[in-house]
């Protein structure tokens, strides 16, 4: 665990205590279902820290990653609902309801591997990544950055919903892909179902949390801080810059897909409004809130910003998206680093004179951070 | 009309609050002592007291869905505040829990859950869309709640958990035909669509029949359209080239405004081109204007203008209650439907429960309907008559058919699939 000090190991722990056992004892099943579908935004939130806090690559199609691993996830499932039996009253038994419904006579043929659990399980980052692995070599290469990347990753985003929707007989349209009912054989619709899938997610969750951790505090982290602060001179310094970004974009597509896999285990459904344009900026605003540069902030902030929306929702049904919206305001203008932002400023120091012991690293390690150089923070 | 996004349309009132909880307190004690007592009709814990029931209204009021589903949210509230000043359900008022699925699918589901669960909630009336419906569909299925669907939609479903207060596509589709048919000597067809399950379900039937239930006829094109398509001049083109006795459109939201009024730039007078569509209500119009599209035919099962008591008194109260010019629209109008049935269903079963309620539902009939009468089938779904009406340059229809029976509703039809 050289990659985690003292105080990382302190509110790593922190979190997982929360997510794996004060919420499961608190909450009723519903809620806590709830909670675990917003803790797969989690996923995408860590992706975009390293990709966005980190490297300063913003990417507004974060959704068409989350949503492929949804698909990955959801075509097993549909498949596996899709037994001859349950469909004997459709023109072809055998084939998922939606393609009945359009005519399709038989399995299209980039359905077939999805009968296989393994293969599906190994599509759903591998997918998502090998897309971002293109469209980064495609740009990176070219040195496309900045406010043209965010752009190319929203018309992805666009172009993938339009795909989606347009091509319904393979992928189930606008309805998306629905009555996903069994894992294996294992009903996913039951309440005890739904409780170890929280907790699959959750350690999950914790396990990604980890890597992202890893990532930043090897070498390479350091290096993908340094090409956000000043690219030229890593460039010139001899390092391939375009070959990190690709990395850690195909890095965070693929946390996303899982994220997508995950929300479509606990929620029962996939379809096209968690690909599009508002869904990905919705992501970003996840991890704007709880802050950029914070892993943890980044989780915090998924479930605080749906936490919100779900509480406002309920308890005002026609003003809740002006609510949420003027919270989002307030928070950017009052707290322009977010969660983690504030921690910073206030918490941190206050806990530094509390518990000096927390800022000495293990003695086996040297000092992984030089003085001066950019510092890579969970907190 | 499943999934759609509609043009912004010109009306719409504020939303008034819900007065079920203060007629409560003014309901003369007489009438509740009468009331059953709250274990016998209601033996699976539901939210009911021995003198409210609740129930969940579950449709968009926030993005592009509200606009089409405020209608719907309006007549159930009508309804509801109706029903509670004659004594509410068995002896209880009753009290509406609104959630907003915000034309958000998953979103639906996350709220239909919560009305089940958290609220439970003795009936859910809502969704819209096809799309929010698949989505909410698992949920009321496994926490066995019971849902009152108002939109006319593409069939293929039946559940145990749902009743469909509006016309599924058998329903909607063949009796239209076989009056233009028979009555316009059409034997041409040109089928137009948005490019959706609704739309593409409703054209296989269409076709289907033409070809093979009406003599001599014949489809002579079928074309679909991207949600939001407003380029329709190569179609129209089309058209005027392969000149069929009948466009067929199944066109949806904002897409028919541009539809219609690049039809009259283009010459074609739809009082001479027979067009008969299945897709604009009165609130479409609204978005269309009356003068864009007076002369074409719609085939579905309400009017506004339907002339029979029921429907006077319906379309009175609801200006009274949300200001005069409303604009009722068939959807609208099979939302009223959903708490009436619901309560009618409930008496008639003697209890709240869900089970005793979905097997009681069938026989159930309603003669107040503004559409006239309907009764519940087997399946579900609702025994209804079918209507063409022409559209009016004022906005409304003019009723000029309507079948003699009840048209039995067919979700699953043989040979049309």
């Amino acid at each position: 665990m050289g990659f985690l000090n003292r105080k990382d190991i302190l509110f790593i722990g922190l979190l997982a205590t929360l997510v794996l056992v004060v919420l499961p004892l608190g909450l009723e099943p519903f809620r806590l279902n709830l909670v675990g579908k917003y803790l797969t935004y989690g996923f995408v939130a860590l992706g975009l820290v390293l990709c966005w806090g980190d490297a300063g690559i913003l990417s507004l199609g974060q959704g068409v990653f989350f949503g492929l691993g949804g698909y990955c996830m959801a075509m097993f499932l549909k498949l596996e609902a899709s037994t001859p039996e349950a469909t004997k009253i459709q023109s072809t038994p055998g084939i998922p309801d939606f393609m009945d419904w359009n005519q399709i006579t038989e399995l299209p043929l980039f359905w077939r591997p999805f009968h296989s659990l393994g293969l599906t399980l190994v599509a759903i980052p591998l997918v998502p990544a090998l897309l971002a692995l293109l469209v980064g070599f495609a740009m990176f290469k070219r040195r496309v950055g900045g406010t043209y990347f965010a752009i190319i990753t929203q018309a992805m985003a666009a172009i993938l919903t339009i795909l989606i929707i347009g091509q319904q007989g393979y992928t189930g349209g606008v309805n998306g892909i629905t009555d996903l009912r069994t894992l294996n054989g294992w009903d996913i619709r039951t309440d005890h179902a739904r409780t170890v899938l929280y907790f699959v997610n959750g350690g999950l969750l914790v396990a990604c949390l980890l890597l992202g951790q890893y990532v930043r505090r090897s070498k390479l982290g350091r290096i993908l801080v340094a090409m956000r602060d000043k690219e030229d001179r890593v460039r010139f310094s001899g390092y391939a810059v375009a070959d990190f970004k690709i990395f850690v974009f195909c890095f965070a597509a693929a946390l996303a897909g899982i994220g997508g896999a995950m929300f479509t285990l606990q929620v029962g459904f996939m379809s096209p409004s968690f690909v599009g344009i508002v869904p990905s900026i919705e992501m970003v605003i996840f991890c704007a809130v709880g802050g950029r540069t914070s892993l943890l902030g980044a989780v915090y902030g998924a479930l605080a910003v749906n936490w919100a929306r779900t509480a406002l929702s309920e308890a005002f049904p026609e003003l809740w998206l002006l609510a949420l919206g003027s919270l989002f305001i307030l928070v950017v203008v009052a707290f322009p680093d977010g969660l983690a932002g504030v921690y910073r400023k206030t918490f941190d120091p206050a806990l530094d004179r509390l518990l000096p012991w927390l800022r000495r690293r293990p003695a086996a390690h040297p000092p992984a951070v030089l003085p001066g150089a950019p510092v890579a923070s969970v907190e | 009309m499943a999934d759609d996004t509609r043009y912004p349309l010109h009306r719409r009132r504020l939303m008034q609050g819900m007065a079920g909880a203060s007629a409560a307190a003014l309901l003369p004690w007489s009438a509740r002592a009468q009331a059953p007592a709250t274990a016998a009709i209601n033996t699976t814990g539901l939210a009911v007291t021995d003198s409210t029931v609740t129930v969940g209204i579950l449709h968009s009021i926030t993005g592009t869905m509200a606009i089409s589903e405020t209608g719907s949210v309006e007549a159930e509230k009508l309804a509801i505040s109706e029903i509670n000043a004659q004594g509410g359900v068995l002896g209880r008022q009753i009290k509406s829990i609104q959630e907003d699925g915000a034309s958000d699918w998953p979103n639906f589901a996350e709220k239909a859950k919560k009305l089940l669960v958290g609220d439970k909630c003795a009936a859910v009336f809502g969704c819209w869309t096809s799309a929010s419906r698949k989505a909410v569909l698992p949920v009321f299925e496994q926490y066995n709640g019971m849902l009152y669907y108002p939109t006319f939609y593409e069939g293929l479903e039946q559940s145990k958990n749902v009743i469909y207060t509006g016309q599924e596509a058998t329903q909607q589709i063949l009796a239209g035909l076989d009056w233009v048919n028979k009555t316009r000597g059409s034997k041409t067809f040109y089928l137009l669509g948005s490019d959706y399950i609704w739309p593409r379900t409703s054209n296989k039937i269409a076709r289907k029949h033409i070809e093979g239930h009406l003599a001599g006829c014949k489809v002579v094109g079928e074309d679909y359209f991207p949600l939001g398509h407003t380029q329709f001049n190569s179609v129209i083109n089309k058209i005027k080239l392969s000149k069929p006795d009948v466009i067929y459109a199944i066109i949806v939201g904002g897409s028919n405004v541009a539809f219609y009024k690049q039809l009259k730039a283009a010459g074609v007078d739809l009082n001479k081109q027979t067009l008969l569509t299945i897709s604009v209500t009165e609130d479409e119009i609204g978005g269309i204007g009356g003068d864009n599209i007076a002369g074409a035919f719609a085939c579905m099962k309400y009017f506004q203008s339907l002339d029979n008591p029921n429907n006077k008194a319906f379309v009175a109260d609801f200006d009274k209650m949300y200001g005069d010019k409303s604009v009722i629209g068939d959807v609208t109008q099979a939302a009223y439907l959903g708490p009436w049935l619901w309560k009618l269903t409930a008496e008639k079963a003697g209890s709240f429960d869900v089970d005793k309620i979905a097997a009681a539902s069938p026989g159930v009939e309603f003669k107040g309907a503004p559409e006239g009468y309907v009764r519940i089938h087997e399946n579900h779904h609702l025994w209804s008559k079918t209507r063409v009406g022409k559209a009016l340059a004022n906005g409304q229809y003019e009723l000029v058919y309507e079948t003699a029976e009840l048209v039995q509703p067919d979700p699953f039809p043989k040979g049309y699939q």
